[in-house]
C-alpha cells in the first residue's frame, strides 16, 4: 500500500498546478470564507454626513438639551465613512465601499423642535441605499431600521432625563435658567415643609382648614411626582429583552468561522483528491492491472483514503496556522484538532471515493464533487429559524447523510472547549466513513468492468 | 494453459459460445477475427479479469502475465519509476535489478527518466509489456498489441514479443490483422460471434480457406479469409 500512496504523491508532485489548486484554492476560499463570516455584523460600513448647523440643540420647553452626540452614537453602532456632501455618498454607495448612506438634514433639530409647537413638521433623515440584490436590500433595510431605533432611543431617553429634571425641580425646588437668567424654585418639599411650620401658630379654624387641604395636596403631588419620574424613564423604552440561552454554550464567532473554513478546506481536498485518484487509476488502464493480485480492491480503497486524510491534514493544519495571526486558537488543544480532522477527513475521503468509484472519469469526477460538496456545505450553515420548519427538518436530514455537518461540529467542537461534545460527530463520521465506504466497495464492481 | 466449453454472456448477447482452447509452454498462439468476435473476453478470461458463466480455465503455476490493449501504466510517472511501482507491488526481493533487467529487455534503458506521456505508442506498449513480464509469466496474454502503432513501431513491437517465445515465454495474443497472425503466431485461433471456427497453423488455415471458399483462393490471403468467414455464416 505504501507503494501506491508513494506513487500517486509522485504523481501529485508531478502536476504541479494540479497540485497547487488542490493546496492554494481550498486554503484561499476558505480563508475569504472564514473572514467573511468573522467579520463583526454590527460594524458596517456607512457613509455619514450631518448637516445639521453646528450648536443645534432639541429644545424641551423653553430649554434646550445639551448635545446628544448623535454623531458619535451612530459611528459607535456602524463604521462611519465621514463625506463631505450628497455626490460624494452618493458615488460611496454606488461603487459598493459602503452599504448605505446616512444623512442628517440641516433642518432635522428645527423640524424635531416644530413638534412641540403648533405647526409640527416629521423629522426626517436621508438614507441612500444601492439595493443591488434582494439580500443586501433586506441587510440595509434592518441595519437602517435598527440604527434610527437607536437613535429614537437616545433622543427620548435624553428628552425624559431632561423632563425627570424639571420634575425634580418641581418636587426638590432649585434653580433654573430662562433667557440668561436664574429662577429660583421653591418646589413642593420645601413648600411644605415651610407651611407646615406656619400651621401650628394659625388658630382652629377655616384657615388652618384651607392650609391643611394645601399640605394634604403638596403630599399627594410630591409622592405621585415621585412615582412619575421612573414612569418617565420607562416611557423611554418601555419593553426590555430578557435574552435566555437554552442550547449548549457556543464556540465565538471567530472561533465558528475558522471552523467552517477549515471544513470546507478539508472537504474540498479530500473528496476531490481521492475522487480523482480513484477515477485516474481507471483512465490510466490501471485498476484491471493492479486488482489482478496485486492490490485487493479494498487495499486500493484504504489507500486513497489515507492519501485524502495525509494530504487533507496537512493543509487544514498549515490552514489553522496561517488564521493564528489573526485570531487566537487554542494550540493546547492540538491533539483533539488532529482527531477531528482525521476523522472527517477519513469519512469524507470515503465519501470521495464512492463518487470517484460512481463517476469513474476524473472530469466527471470533479464536477460531481463540487457538485455535492458545495451545496451540502452551504446547506449545513443554515440555521434554524432561517427557514421553515419543515424545510429546515430537510436540509437537517440531508446534511446529515453527508460528512460536512458532522465534520463542522467535530472541529468547532476541537477547537474551543464551548465547541460541545467531540464525541457525537465522530459517532457520526465514524457511521457515515463505514456506509460511504461500503459504498465505494459496491461501485468498485462496475467499476472494473471491461 | 487449457480452457473448456468457456461461455460468457453480456445481457441477451452471447460474447463466447463454449470456446476450447489448448496452448503448450513456449508456443505463440494468434487469436484473430473480426470486431466483436470475442477475442478481448476470451482473453480478459484467459487472464482471471472476467469470469466465465460457463467453463473452466488452468493455467500454468497461476502466472499469467497480462497486457491489456490500452497501456495500463502511469502516464505521469516515468519509465522507469513504473517498472519500479509494479516491481515493487509484484513483490520482487530485488525490485531495482527488475526494473534493469526490463529496461534492457525493451531496450529503454537511456529513456528511463522520460515521462510515459511523452513516449510514442509503441515505447508506450514495449513498458506495458514489460510490466506485464514483472510477474515473470509462464504465459503472457497480450491484447491487440499493435494497435494504433505505425509499421516500424510495429516490427519492432513484433521483434520483442518473439524474443518472449525464444526464452520460453508462452504467447497468446489477439489482432484483427491477419497477416500480422499469420506472420508472429505458431497457431491461430479463429473466432466470430463468440464461436471457435478455426485452431491450427497458418498453412492449415490456408488450406482450410482454399477448400471453404475455393472462389476466393486466387485473391490474397485476406479476402480469402474474408470469404471463408462468410462461408461459416459470419
Amino acid at each position: 500500500m505504501r507503494w501506491l500512496l508513494l506513487k500517486d504523491l509522485q504523481i501529485l508532485r508531478r502536476s504541479p498546478l494540479q497540485a497547487l489548486l488542490l493546496v492554494l484554492y481550498p486554503i484561499l476560499i476558505a480563508l475569504l470564507v472564514g473572514f467573511a463570516i468573522s467579520r463583526d455584523p454590527d460594524k458596517p460600513r456607512v457613509a455619514f454626513l450631518n448637516e445639521v448647523p453646528e450648536g443645534s440643540r432639541i429644545a424641551v420647553g423653553d430649554g434646550r438639551l445639551p448635545a446628544i452626540g448623535v454623531e458619535d452614537r451612530i459611528c459607535a453602532a456602524v463604521e462611519c465613512s465621514h463625506v463631505a456632501d450628497r455626490e460624494e455618498a452618493i458615488d460611496e454607495v454606488r461603487s459598493g465601499d459602503v452599504l448605505a448612506a446616512l444623512i442628517l438634514p440641516a433642518d432635522l433639530v428645527d423640524r424635531l423642535n416644530s413638534l412641540a409647537s403648533l405647526n409640527p413638521r416629521t423629522p426626517e433623515v436621508d438614507v441612500i441605499v444601492n439595493e443591488e440584490d434582494p439580500v443586501k436590500a433586506r441587510l440595509v433595510d434592518d441595519r437602517i431600521d435598527a440604527l434610527l431605533a437607536q437613535a429614537n432611543l437616545v433622543a427620548a431617553r435624553r428628552i425624559a432625563a431632561e423632563g425627570g429634571r424639571y420634575l425634580g425641580l418641581l418636587i426638590d425646588g432649585g434653580s433654573f435658567e430662562v433667557l440668561g437668567q436664574s429662577i429660583e424654585i421653591l418646589g413642593l418639599r420645601r413648600t411644605a415643609s415651610i407651611l407646615e411650620s406656619v400651621r401650628p401658630v394659625l388658630p382652629p379654624g377655616p384657615l388652618r382648614d384651607a392650609l391643611d387641604e394645601v399640605l394634604r395636596f403638596a403630599g399627594l403631588a410630591r409622592g405621585n411626582l415621585d412615582v412619575a419620574e421612573p414612569l418617565l424613564d420607562r416611557v423611554a423604552q418601555p419593553i426590555v429583552v430578557d435574552k435566555q440561552v437554552i442550547s449548549e454554550p457556543v464556540p465565538p464567532l471567530q472561533v465558528f468561522a475558522i471552523a467552517v473554513a477549515a471544513t470546507l478546506t478539508l472537504a474540498f481536498v479530500t473528496v476531490l483528491l481521492v475522487a480523482g485518484s480513484l477515477a485516474l487509476e481507471r483512465e490510466e488502464n490501471a485498476f484491471p492491472r493492479l486488482t489482478r493480485g496485486l492490490v485487493s480492491p479494498t487495499a486500493l480503497l484504504v489507500e486513497k483514503v489515507l492519501l485524502g486524510v495525509a494530504i487533507g491534514l496537512v493543509v487544514t493544519l498549515l490552514m489553522l496556522a496561517g488564521v493564528q495571526p489573526f485570531v487566537s486558537l487554542e494550540w493546547s488543544r492540538f491533539g483533539l484538532w488532529v482527531v477531528a480532522v482525521v476523522a472527517t477527513g477519513a469519512a469524507l475521503g470515503a465519501a470521495g471515493a464512492a463518487l470517484g468509484a460512481a463517476a469513474r472519469e476524473v472530469r466527471a469526477v470533479s464536477l460531481l464533487a463540487f457538485m455535492v460538496t458545495l451545496p451540502i456545505a452551504l446547506l449545513s450553515l443554515v440555521p434554524s429559524g432561517a427557514v421553515g420548519g419543515g424545510v429546515y427538518d430537510l436540509i437537517r436530514a440531508l446534511t446529515a447523510l453527508f460528512p460536512f455537518r458532522p465534520g463542522l461540529d467535530a472541529i468547532g467542537a476541537a477547537l474551543d472547549p464551548a465547541g460541545g461534545s467531540l464525541g457525537e460527530p465522530l459517532a457520526h463520521l465514524a457511521i457515515l466513513l463505514v456506509a460511504y465506504a461500503a459504498l465505494a466497495r459496491l461501485a468498485l464492481r462496475r467499476f472494473a468492468a471491461v | 494453459m487449457r480452457a473448456r466449453g468457456l461461455v460468457k454472456r453480456y445481457g441477451e448477447r452471447e460474447a463466447l459460445r463454449g470456446i476450447d482452447l489448448s496452448v503448450e509452454a513456449g508456443e505463440r498462439v494468434a487469436i484473430i477475427g473480426p470486431n466483436g468476435a470475442g477475442k478481448t473476453t476470451l482473453l480478459s478470461i484467459l487472464a482471471g479479469i472476467v469470469r466465465p458463466d460457463r467453463g473452466e480455465v488452468r493455467s500454468p503455476n497461476g502466472r499469467v502475465g497480462w497486457v491489456p490493449q490500452q497501456a495500463a501504466l502511469y502516464r505521469r510517472l516515468t519509465v522507469e519509476e513504473n517498472l519500479l511501482l509494479f516491481a515493487r507491488l509484484e513483490g520482487h526481493d530485488d525490485p531495482r535489478a527488475s526494473v534493469e533487467e526490463m529496461l534492457e529487455l525493451t531496450g529503454l534503458a537511456e529513456r528511463r527518466s522520460e515521462i510515459v506521456a511523452r513516449l510514442s505508442g509503441g515505447n508506450q506498449q514495449r513498458i506495458n509489456i514489460a510490466i506485464g513480464l514483472l510477474s515473470r509469466p509462464a504465459a503472457l496474454l497480450l491484447d491487440e498489441p499493435s494497435v494504433g502503432l505505425d509499421p516500424r513501431q510495429r516490427a519492432r513491437l513484433w521483434g520483442f514479443v518473439s524474443s518472449l517465445g525464444e526464452r520460453g515465454t508462452t504467447v497468446i495474443f489477439s489482432t484483427h490483422d491477419i497477416q500480422e497472425a499469420e506472420r508472429y503466431g505458431q497457431r491461430l485461433l479463429v473466432l466470430a460471434d463468440g464461436d471457435g471456427l478455426f485452431d491450427g497453423t497458418a498453412e492449415e488455415l490456408r488450406a482450410a480457406v482454399h477448400s471453404e471458399a475455393p472462389e476466393a483462393a486466387s485473391s490474397d490471403f485476406e479476402t480469402a479469409f474474408v470469404a471463408f468467414l462468410q462461408h461459416r455464416g459470419h
